[in-house]
Formats: structure tokens, C-alpha cells, sequence
């Protein structure tokens, strides 16, 4: 952890729906500036209504949330399950889209999108529609669109689920080169412990009914992780370690 | 596989061109042999050929007619898709006034035209604006209605991102809900197209128009009274014409506009 502020603060956080549902309850979070870290759970177990709370987009029924330097709305980030793009629009339109409505001068928009996209490899996609692009191809657009603003908070929810194996590496690399290029915080939804000890410095375990937190996890390995990481003894050891905590807090 | 083949069409191009237009000409044929086998008269049904020479002697004054369906069916279909917009956008701003009109738009749709005709002929003394304002009222609702449901339909995780970013209602609607909404539109614009005919043909069946201003529906009437059924015959195909033209050409127009990136607009192979 870097910065004296933590970068979100959560205090006896919870959520219950007008349906009666708590979804979350009693959550006490700190999360520090420039920090990687995975919100793990099952489904059900909150972590993207905690996502959407610390985001704004839902308030949240009891508790106080804290996010530093979150004033305006350029310093956000948000990265959803499906790459939410406006298929009547090119890459780069989608890109800009922030942009456009936080009203950033069109030749700035444009160039600033530009380069969001070739930093996400998509370089030369500029016109292209996001119906001819592949599943990957539009995760990066919607990761360039979360990043074009140069937020200081990432919030990703479960962004690589509906990706295949190889397509999902490659991102998680690509994303953790992203992160470590600038200072950003990123908190990261995701339901597979693997990913999680991949990507994070800190993995959040939730349980379910209601959502809360079952154990606060630290993953001490260097970066950048590459390949070699991912086939040695010390990622399977935590790999090992998250699940049995991932497993308890089921039974809880 | 499936390559740009003979003059740009398709082999599935060429049997979806073709094989109606054998279908229809084995049906006209075989309408000609009936009639002239049966000698059936020429009040009672004429043959193809008989209806073809009338439209060409007849073309002068059906044309004349023609054009005024034609200026009709134009004007009130313009009328609904920017009404119907306009009304949808309003819907779509607050759903109290949605709920409070919408019933009354349904109320318009259902009740038959042709019982709603008459008192618009008593309440409007130009008869040309009976006609519209009777093509209009069949044509508004799926325009309305589509385009309703259209900007309802915007992405929801899309509708938090403008959130997230703090887009005011104009951004909104502008950005997201009226391009979400524009398949709908088009759908409900070519639905519209063939219904603001049918709707100027039926209202001027009521009104009856008389003199040199009548449209074609008149002049289907008029050929009935004087049993010139040939001509009769003639002014009903120039409105089935009408009515294929415009739905091609709003199908054309909706193509155009969706084809960069609507599903339904975009080319795929067939398994």
C-alpha cells in the first residue's frame, strides 16, 4: 500500500433491495491508493452491488462510503461483465464516449482515444464497428473507454468471464501492464480464484446470504507475473490457500 | 460457398427474385386461358391483358388520381413518423405521462377508421385534410408504439455508464436512447408506410371525393357504378403497385441507415 488515504473506505456498509433481499451487510473495507485488488466470490455473494456502491450507481442503505479524489466523475472508471459498447458507434466513438460528456473539446477527445486505444492494442481499430470486432477485441474497447479519463480508481466487474482461456491470459497480462504504467487503484470483480491470485495484491473473499466479508488475503509476489508465475509452486500454494478460504466461507 | 455471382445477385438472390415472378406469371396466365375458355364477361372478370390495355388507354386520368393518393399517403406518413417520434420522446421522458396518454393512442388505434371517417368528414371541411388526417390515424400508432418501446430498450449497464459520467437527459437521449430506438423506428416507419395508404384509400371510400381532385379509391368507386370493371381493375393494381413500392423503398431507406452495424442489417453466411 501506498498514500496515507486509502483509496476507498467503506464503514458497516450494507445494501437490502426494495424486495426485501440484504444483499450486503457489515462491510469494512480499506482499500489503499494504487492497489490491485479482487473481490472473490460466489454468485450472490454481493461483490458487484459492493462494486456498484463504491461506484455511485447504487447508494447504499446504512454505513459510509468514502472514495478519495472521487469528486468528478473523470476520475472513475467502470468496466462491466459484457463490453456495453453502442454498436452504432466505432471503436473509437465508444472509446470517447466519457469524453463527450464530461465536454473535452473534440480534437482532444478524438487524439485522447486514440491513444487509449492503442494502449489497449487496438491501434488501426479506430473505424471499426464493434460487431466486427471479436470478444476479446471488444473488452479491450470497453477497458480503453474505462481507462481514457485517466481514472484513478478502475472498477471492474467480472470483465473476463465470457472469454475463452487463451483470450483471458492475454488480457489479464495486458491489464496488469496497464496498471503497472500508471497509478491507478483497481478493484476487481471475480468468481475464480485462479484470476484472482493472477491479477491482485490483495484478494477480498466474500460470502454469501448476506454478502460479506470472510477473509482479507494478501498475495506477496512480485511483479510483473508472467507465465513462469502462473506454473510455479508459490501461485499454486496461493491458489490452494484462497480456495480453502473461498470453501470455509461457503460453509459459513 | 456463397460467392458475388451472375449480374452481383446470389444464387438465393436470384431464386427469391425468380420464383415469384414465375408464380405470377403462371397465375396470370392461366387467369387469361380461364377467362377466354370460359368466356367469362368482361363485367364479371377480365383478363389480364384486357386490365393492362386499360391502364395504358385509361394512364391519363389515373395518373392524375394516382398522384393524389400517392401526395396523400406521403403526407401522412411523414405526419406519423415525426408525430410518432415526437410523442414517443415525450413518453419516453416521464413514464406519469406515458401512462396517462398511451390508453388514448390504443383507444385511436383500435376503433375502426371507417367508423371514425364520417365525423371527421362533418367536423373538416377540406376534404383533402379528411383524407390525411384519417391515413394519419391509422399510421401514427405502430410508429408510436415501436419507437416507445425503442427508447425504453437502451442498454441498462450503457444507461449507468451515462450515469457514471454524469450525462445530463438531452445527452441521454440523444447519445444513447434515440440511436437504441432507431431499428424500432424504421420497423414502425415501414409498417406505417403501407397502413397510410390503406388508411387514404379507405377514408376516401367514405368520403367519396367526386370531380378532378379524387384519388384512386375513387375512381375504383366510380369504375364500379358504370360497371367498367376492366378500369376498375386497372386502378386496383396501380394501388397494389403503390403499396409494394413503398414498402421496398422504406425497407431500402432502413437497410441503408442499419447496415453499418444492426444485426438485422448485416450479411451472413448461410449453414
Amino acid at each position: 500500500m501506498s498514500g496515507s488515504d486509502p483509496a476507498i473506505l467503506l464503514e458497516g456498509v450494507a445494501k437490502r433491495y426494495a424486495n426485501g433481499t440484504l444483499a450486503v451487510s457489515g462491510v469494512d473495507l480499506a482499500i489503499g491508493q494504487g492497489d490491485f485488488v479482487a473481490l472473490l466470490g460466489p454468485s450472490g455473494c454481493g461483490k458487484s452491488t459492493l462494486l456498484r456502491i463504491i461506484a455511485g450507481l447504487i447508494p447504499a442503505s446504512s454505513g459510509k462510503v468514502t472514495v478519495s479524489g472521487g469528486a468528478g466523475p473523470e476520475a472513475l472508471g467502470f468496466v462491466f461483465q459484457e463490453p456495453t459498447l453502442m454498436p452504432w458507434a466505432s471503436a473509437l466513438k465508444n472509446v470517447r464516449l466519457p469524453l463527450d460528456l464530461l465536454g473535452v473539446a473534440r480534437s482532444e477527445a478524438d487524439a485522447r482515444a486514440a491513444e487509449a486505444l492503442a494502449s489497449v492494442g487496438l491501434a488501426g481499430f479506430e473505424t471499426a464497428y464493434p460487431r466486427a470486432l471479436s470478444g476479446g477485441m471488444k473488452m479491450r474497447v470497453s477497458i480503453a473507454r474505462g481507462l481514457v479519463t485517466r481514472p484513478r480508481l478502475l472498477l471492474m466487474d467480472e470483465p473476463f468471464a465470457a472469454l475463452d482461456e487463451i483470450t483471458r491470459q492475454r488480457l489479464n497480462d495486458d491489464l496488469l501492464a496497464l496498471w503497472q504504467a500508471r497509478t491507478f487503484t483497481v478493484v476487481f470483480v471475480t468468481h475464480s480464484v485462479f484470476e484472482s491470485v493472477y491479477l491482485s495484491r490483495r484478494i477480498i473473499v466474500m460470502a454469501p446470504r448476506p454478502g460479506r466479508v470472510a477473509a482479507d488475503r494478501a498475495v506477496d509476489a512480485a511483479y510483473p507475473r508472467g507465465e513462469v508465475f502462473r506454473t510455479s509452486v508459490e501461485y499454486a500454494g496461493h491458489a490452494r490457500n484462497i480456495s480453502a478460504a473461498l470453501h470455509a466461507a461457503m460453509a459459513a | 460457398m456463397i460467392g458475388p455471382g451472375f449480374l452481383g445477385l446470389t444464387r438465393d438472390g436470384w431464386l427469391r427474385l425468380l420464383a415469384p415472378v414465375v408464380i405470377g406469371f403462371l397465375a396470370l396466365a392461366a387467369w387469361e386461358i380461364a377467362v377466354r375458355v370460359q368466356e367469362v364477361p368482361t363485367y364479371i372478370l377480365p383478363g389480364p391483358i384486357l386490365i393492362a390495355q386499360t391502364l395504358v388507354e385509361d394512364w391519363s386520368s389515373l395518373a392524375v388520381s394516382l398522384g393524389i393518393t400517392l401526395q396523400i399517403t406521403f403526407a401522412a406518413l411523414v405526419a406519423a413518423a415525426v408525430l410518432g417520434l415526437l410523442i414517443a420522446i415525450l413518453f419516453a421522458q416521464s413514464r406519469i405521462i406515458e401512462a396517462s396518454l398511451f390508453p388514448y393512442a390504443v383507444i385511436l388505434q383500435v376503433t375502426p377508421i371507417i367508423a371514425i371517417a364520417p365525423l371527421i368528414i362533418i367536423w373538416v371541411d377540406d376534404v383533402r385534410l379528411v383524407l390525411l388526417i384519417c391515413a394519419w390515424i391509422v399510421a401514427f400508432f405502430p410508429i408510436l408504439s415501436n419507437t416507445t418501446l425503442g427508447l425504453n430498450s437502451a442498454d441498462h449497464n450503457l444507461l449507468d455508464l451515462f450515469r457514471l459520467y454524469r450525462a445530463n437527459r438531452w445527452q441521454v437521449l440523444w447519445r444513447l436512447r434515440l440511436p437504441s430506438a432507431m431499428p424500432y423506428f424504421l420497423a414502425g416507419v415501414r409498417i406505417a408506410g403501407g397502413l397510410s395508404l390503406i388508411g387514404a384509400i379507405v377514408a376516401e371510400f367514405v368520403a367519396g371525393t367526386g370531380g378532378r381532385a379524387s384519388g384512386l379509391a375513387y375512381r375504383i368507386l366510380e369504375a364500379g357504378y358504370q360497371l367498367k370493371i376492366p378500369r376498375m381493375f386497372a386502378a386496383l393494381v396501380l394501388v397494389s403497385l403503390t403499396g409494394i413500392a413503398i414498402f421496398l423503398v422504406l425497407s431500402l431507406i432502413s437497410h441503408l441507415l442499419l447496415r453499418s452495424w444492426h444485426e438485422s442489417a448485416v450479411k451472413r453466411d448461410r449453414p
